[in-house]
């Protein structure tokens, strides 16, 4: 088996965004920020980095939350964070992390899973998205370039995320009339 | 063969499913495509039967529906005709806040363009309105469909996505 490449993300912390975060609330669909295309930011933007470390706080005191998109807390913008840590279906993990401007470069090994979303809280659907992925972004604060190869779980929520940032949910891609489920299980 | 299209729908407990199937066996009565589901709190089941007669499973039935918790139809239908196979199936998902006539609108759209819908499946959680439907669309007719579609989620100012079914065949 070969060793995924190193990723760039190596080394950034939370604590380069040098603020807090303040806990943001969540805002649930219908809301039409929930389905506005967000544009880039500047990741040096001292706006950007408040937002992100809003991300992190709220997905921090947010039970199961993997991953928080900028969009989710009312803003139209290119900023998510994701933290898989932790989680049973996760195989390849980076840690908590946010990126700007974020776009799949490569894409493979369909899978099918269900999702759910603090932003849709009471339905899941199945989805289906590549468990291998590549991700070129920027990170916020110091806006270096990224390229993070992940798979499985994280490899999801980076795409569930990335689609918050297009003004897309997961109801935009269950694969057919059944396979949107009520929830049952709230974390 | 004498098919029968049935519908039993009533409030929701253990068993509904288990009793309606009996009383069908009972009278020969086998089930062939069927769809049973829990909507809200009630119980809805929609089944194609054949093996037996309206009447008698009409009887077989008045059993459970006596005490007025289940209410069922039984008519008899002409047995499957040619299907035509030539759609392209898509799936069509429309999400927004509820209001009056969205699947009536949506789904105009599709027929307009000879569109079937083969499924469709609604939800109502709290403000937010889902509508995903299965359709065949005509070959071609995808971009078509599309552009009258934005104009329609527009005015309803709902959210549609409209996408070909990707089938993996094995």
């Amino acid at each position: 088996m070969t060793e995924p490449e190193p990723d760039t993300l190596a080394g950034w912390d939370a604590a380069l965004l040098g603020e807090p975060g303040e806990v943001l609330k969540v805002v649930r669909a219908p809301d039409p920020v929930l389905a506005a295309a967000g544009p880039e930011v500047d990741p040096t933007d001292p706006e950007v980095l408040r937002l992100a470390a809003g991300l992190l706080a709220t997905m921090r005191v947010s039970p199961g939350c993997v991953g928080l998109a900028a969009p989710q807390v009312g803003v139209a913008a290119q900023v998510f964070a994701v933290d898989v840590t932790g989680h049973p279906k996760a195989v390849t993990r980076h840690g908590a992390f946010v990126l700007c401007n974020a776009r799949v470069v490569e894409a493979s090994r369909l899978r099918l899973g269900r999702e759910g979303c603090m932003s849709v809280p009471d339905l899941t659907g199945d989805v289906k998205r590549a468990t291998k992925v590549v991700v070129e972004a920027v990170l916020p604060g110091s806006g270096a370039p990224v390229r993070l190869s992940t798979d499985a779980f994280e490899a999801r929520a980076i795409q569930h995320e990335i689609d918050h940032c297009a003004g897309r949910l997961f109801l935009d891609r269950v694969t057919g009339a059944h396979a949107v489920y009520p929830r049952k299980v709230y974390l | 063969m004498t098919e029968l299209a049935i519908t039993v729908i009533g409030h929701d407990r253990p068993g509904i499913v288990a009793d309606v199937a009996e009383a069908l066996a009972g009278v020969g009565a086998n089930l062939s495509d069927s769809t049973m589901t829990r909507l809200r709190s009630h119980f809805a089941m929609t089944l194609i039967c054949t093996g037996a007669d309206a009447g008698p499973v009409e009887d077989a039935l008045a059993s459970l529906t006596a005490d007025g918790r289940l209410l069922a139809t039984v008519r008899r239908v002409r047995p499957d005709g040619e299907q035509d196979a030539t759609g392209v199936p898509h799936v069509l998902t429309v999400h927004g806040a509820d209001r009056l006539g969205i699947v009536a609108a949506v789904t105009r759209v599709l027929a307009e363009a000879g569109g079937n819908v083969t499924d469709l499946t609604t939800r109502l959680t709290g403000p937010l309105y889902l509508v995903v439907a299965e359709v065949d669309l005509a070959r071609d007719a995808t971009g078509v469909v599309e552009a009258r579609l934005a104009e329609v989620a527009h005015e309803l100012s709902v959210e549609v996505k409209l996408r070909p079914v990707e089938t993996d065949l094995l």
